[in-house]
């Protein structure tokens, strides 16, 4: 994990000051997250979710996804947050990473897109006591807000 | 001359031929005398010869031309067949499948010449006391022509009178005129197509006037088992007749110049030069039509070669998808009804109408992709009698249910796994002959290779009766490989232990072998099987041999299941599973060894509650009947405990995805006419 984490934060501080990046924005509780949007294949609303049995508990179970199975997962869960409470704004957003596949992963709001240059985002220090920040692959600022950019392969990694 | 159109058809007979012939020497092993195998063998060789000179593969040509030479003195009792020549036959068509195989990947038959083996080959026909019976050969076309008389049929066509016109003009400018009939073998499969390369290789060498029966109809294969053609030409006859002959399967082509009734062409009633002017108009209609002729056997040449249509395997896979994405659609529709409250006896008849329409679609889909099992096993003889020779032990395999079909991938597949089982019951399995003579079995090993299906699945067994499988020797060497400890050697029981031989990096045999034994084989076998869904399970007698056990679904996509609920959610069993439903009181639960079991009409069967194995909630109350769903795993059976059950329904298998891989009860996943998932439960896991 400390691995992918590094080279994460690495590769995009090591070129030119001006690469910028896109993130979805997202909430998660009160904080803020970034999610890089290359990651993403689609936002859906919350719908009924097939519990799977015999699994972790972040994995909350499988979707339809246009004909498709996709299993989904609980941010909060995984994250050690108080369990989701599914409101009108609760969305699963589908990441297609190259290791895992295509996952859902359930958050409380969708927010915005941002554009963040990679001078703008600081790497995390690891001796934050939280066990969330291991998800973290740096913090971005974003007009005075703070956005923690996850670490999607951290997130989906098993645990 | 484009072989390339052809070029497939050559690979695929060229294929046949050589599993024709590996079957039929090893069948000349067993019986040296029997006729017809020699006959089967000959034809083979040659048509193989045939084909790989009309393509062009010299390199290919000369080896079966002296694999041929060495078949002729057998069917001519000159020669005796022996395990050496055998080999070396056997070695010879390794090669020519090499040459196969790089014609295959480069349309290029490579560089090696096989000297060797045609130096082996020839040794062979020395000792037999003979020179080489080339002459021989060329005498036997020589005999045919004698009643070339009553075979001249182009002597029966009918002229036109503008065909006529043409054939005087050319004869006037000194042009030949030939009349040929040409036969085609008799088991030539392709008529069609040797006749469009008699045409060709014809044509390069003269203008064909007028074919009979008409270049149409040969085309479609109408035609019996000859036809006759009238040709103009500069060159000899000789030459002509050698170039049609020199087409494989082709019986033989007779010839001779040609006589008719000359019109006299000048003497047309118009204008200025008509004999110039009749013969370019003629000419140049000819042209074009035969190149269109040509062109038009391009296009037509497919259906009549390929009365079976090659279709590529993805292209299969898309219908089928299709086909799944449809069933999801009819399922959508039928809940739709449902949930409606639409009481139109016509909707609803119309509904029925299409369940039954897309049930039979689907099964013709799942047909078109099965192929027997045959394509695979048929090397299996050929490759079991090698390793008897070099672990020279003797053995020999029993193969019945070759014609059991399985889908296309997993035949595709299945190869492998079951070379690997019969390696291993050839070297661990089977004993030395000391040992088998000591044990008071008979000399030669047997391995049966049995394939049957059995509901829903295929089932592909592997036995042997040979030494069985040690479990002592087995643990021991998986606590050596600290595969398990001592003390978990202690506590497993004799099918957990031999269950040890599927980890990977487990092999028992001490001498390590370029036959098995490298460490990788048995895991490999398993995941490959489990990769298709499929499983392996093994059951071994000390002593007395041991049987691999691979259980393969039929299909892969759709299937009938039945619909249950437990504690609220629904999930689907596969029917193929399923052995009766049984309504059962709760009074009806007896406890063997802690475990609740029923007793079914005799029989005592467990039951698995499976609001506990889903970590559920039953809806259910404790003193309510059960509803148990009755299960079989091969012999085994279990019941399982729903809640309720919903019906039977057409389900798509649809992966979990690589990403829920822990639940080994959940065997996929299926998508509801509502559009909500529902889970499919493996009643083998559960058994």
């Amino acid at each position: 994990m400390e691995e992918l984490r590094t080279s994460e934060i690495k590769l995009p501080g090591e070129k030119s000051e001006s690469e910028t990046f896109q993130y979805i924005v997202i909430k998660l509780g009160n904080e803020q997250y970034g999610i890089d949007i290359r990651y993403i294949d689609n936002i859906v609303r919350m719908q009924h979710i097939t519990r799977v049995p015999k699994v972790a508990g972040y994995l909350k179970g499988v979707i339809n996804l246009r004909g498709e199975v996709i299993p989904v997962m609980s941010l909060r869960i995984k994250m050690d947050l108080p369990a989701d409470e599914i409101t009108k704004a609760t969305r699963i957003i589908i990441l297609k990473l190259e290791q895992h596949g295509t996952i859902g992963v359930i958050v409380d709001e969708v927010k915005e897109v941002v554009t963040l240059s990679t001078d703008e985002i600081e790497k995390v220090t690891y001796d934050a006591k939280e066990e969330r920040n291991s998800f973290l692959s740096g913090v971005g600022k974003h007009e005075n807000e703070l956005i923690s950019i996850l670490d999607l392969s951290a997130v989906a990694m098993e645990k | 001359m484009d072989v390339n159109q052809y070029l497939e058809i050559f690979l695929d007979e060229t294929k046949e031929h050589l599993e024709n012939l590996n079957a039929q020497i090893l069948k000349l092993e067993q019986e040296p005398e029997d006729v017809d195998t020699i006959n089967e063998i000959f034809r083979a060789a040659h048509s193989l010869k045939g084909m790989a000179g009309t393509m062009g593969y010299k390199r290919m040509q000369a080896l079966t031309h002296d694999m041929e030479n060495v078949f002729s003195e057998i069917r001519n009792g000159t020669m005796k067949v022996n395990s050496n020549l055998i080999d070396t036959l056997f070695q010879c068509l390794d090669a020519l499948e090499e040459y196969n195989n790089n014609i295959q990947e480069t349309a290029d038959e490579g560089t090696n010449d096989n000297q060797q083996l045609i130096a082996q080959l020839n040794e062979f026909l020395k000792s037999a006391g003979k020179e080489e019976p080339a002459a021989a050969k060329e005498a036997a076309p020589a005999a045919k022509p004698e009643n070339d008389e009553a075979n001249e049929k182009w002597k029966e066509i009918k002229l036109g009178d503008s065909e006529r016109t043409v054939l005087s003009t050319a004869k006037q400018k000194g042009k030949n005129i030939y009349g040929l009939t040409v036969y085609v073998q008799e088991s030539c499969l392709l008529k069609a197509a040797r006749a469009f390369l008699v045409y060709k290789a014809v044509e390069e060498k003269a203008e064909i006037m007028v074919c009979n029966p008409p270049a149409q109809d040969i085309e479609d294969e109408k035609f019996d088992l000859d036809f006759s053609l009238i040709v103009i030409s500069d060159c000899s006859l000789d030459d002509i007749l050698q170039s049609a002959k020199n087409v494989s399967e082709i019986e033989k082509v007779v010839g001779a110049v040609y006589e008719f009734e000359e019109v006299a062409v000048a003497e047309g009633s118009t204008a200025v030069q008509p004999g110039e002017t009749k013969t370019e108009t003629a000419g140049a209609a000819q042209g074009p039509n035969t190149a269109a002729k040509t062109n038009d056997k391009k296009a037509a040449g497919k259906p009549v070669v390929n009365r079976t249509v090659r279709v590529d395997i993805e292209k299969l896979d898309v219908l089928m998808n299709l086909v799944s994405e449809l069933i999801i659609a009819k399922n959508s529709l039928v809940s739709a009804s449902a949930a409606e409250g639409v009481v139109n006896a016509g909707v609803n008849e119309q509904i029925e109408y299409l369940e039954s329409v897309t049930t039979n679609l689907h099964e013709s889909v799942m047909k078109v992709r099965m192929v027997p099992i045959e394509s695979v096993v048929s090397k299996f003889p050929r490759m079991i009698r090698d390793l008897s020779k070099k672990l020279n032990k003797k053995m020999e395999l029993y193969m019945s249910g070759e014609e059991t079909e399985l889908d296309r991938t997993v035949v595709d597949e299945i190869g492998d796994p079951l070379m690997h089982l019969l390696r291993n019951a050839a070297d661990h399995g089977l004993e030395s002959a000391e040992l088998r003579a000591q044990r008071g079995k008979p000399e030669v090993g047997s391995i049966f290779l049995d394939a049957y299906q059995d509901g829903n699945n295929v089932v592909i067994e592997v036995r042997d009766d040979g030494n069985g499988i040690d479990a002592e020797n087995v643990k021991k060497k998986a606590i050596e490989r600290g595969v398990i400890t001592p003390e978990q050697g202690e506590s497993m029981s004799e099918k957990d232990i031999i269950n040890l031989l599927f980890h990977a990096g487990f092999s028992t045999a001490k001498q390590i072998s370029d036959i098995s034994g490298r460490g990788v084989g048995l895991d490999v076998v398993k995941s490959k099987i489990e990769s298709l869904s499929g499983e392996v399970e093994v059951k071994s007698v000390l002593g007395e041999g041991s049987t691999w056990i691979i259980r393969l679904p039929l299909t892969l996509a759709i299937i009938q299941a039945l619909m249950v609920t437990v504690g609220g959610e629904k999930y689907a069993i596969s029917l193929g599973s399923i052995q009766t439903i049984e309504d059962i009181r709760p009074d009806e639960i007896k406890f063997v060894q802690n475990r609740e079991v029923i007793n079914l009409r005799g029989s005592v069967i467990p039951i698995i509650r499976l609001s506990n194995e889903l970590d559920i909630e039953s809806s259910k109350s404790p003193d309510e009947n059960l509803v148990v769903v009755i299960v079989k795993k091969g012999e085994k059976l279990a019941g399982l405990v729903v809640d309720e059950l919903i019906g039977q329904q057409e389900i798509v298998i649809k992966s979990l995805g690589k990403y829920i891989t822990k639940c080994k009860i959940i065997s996929g996943a299926t998508i509801l006419g509502d559009g909500e998932v529902a889970l499919i439960l493996d009643a083998n896991a559960l058994i």
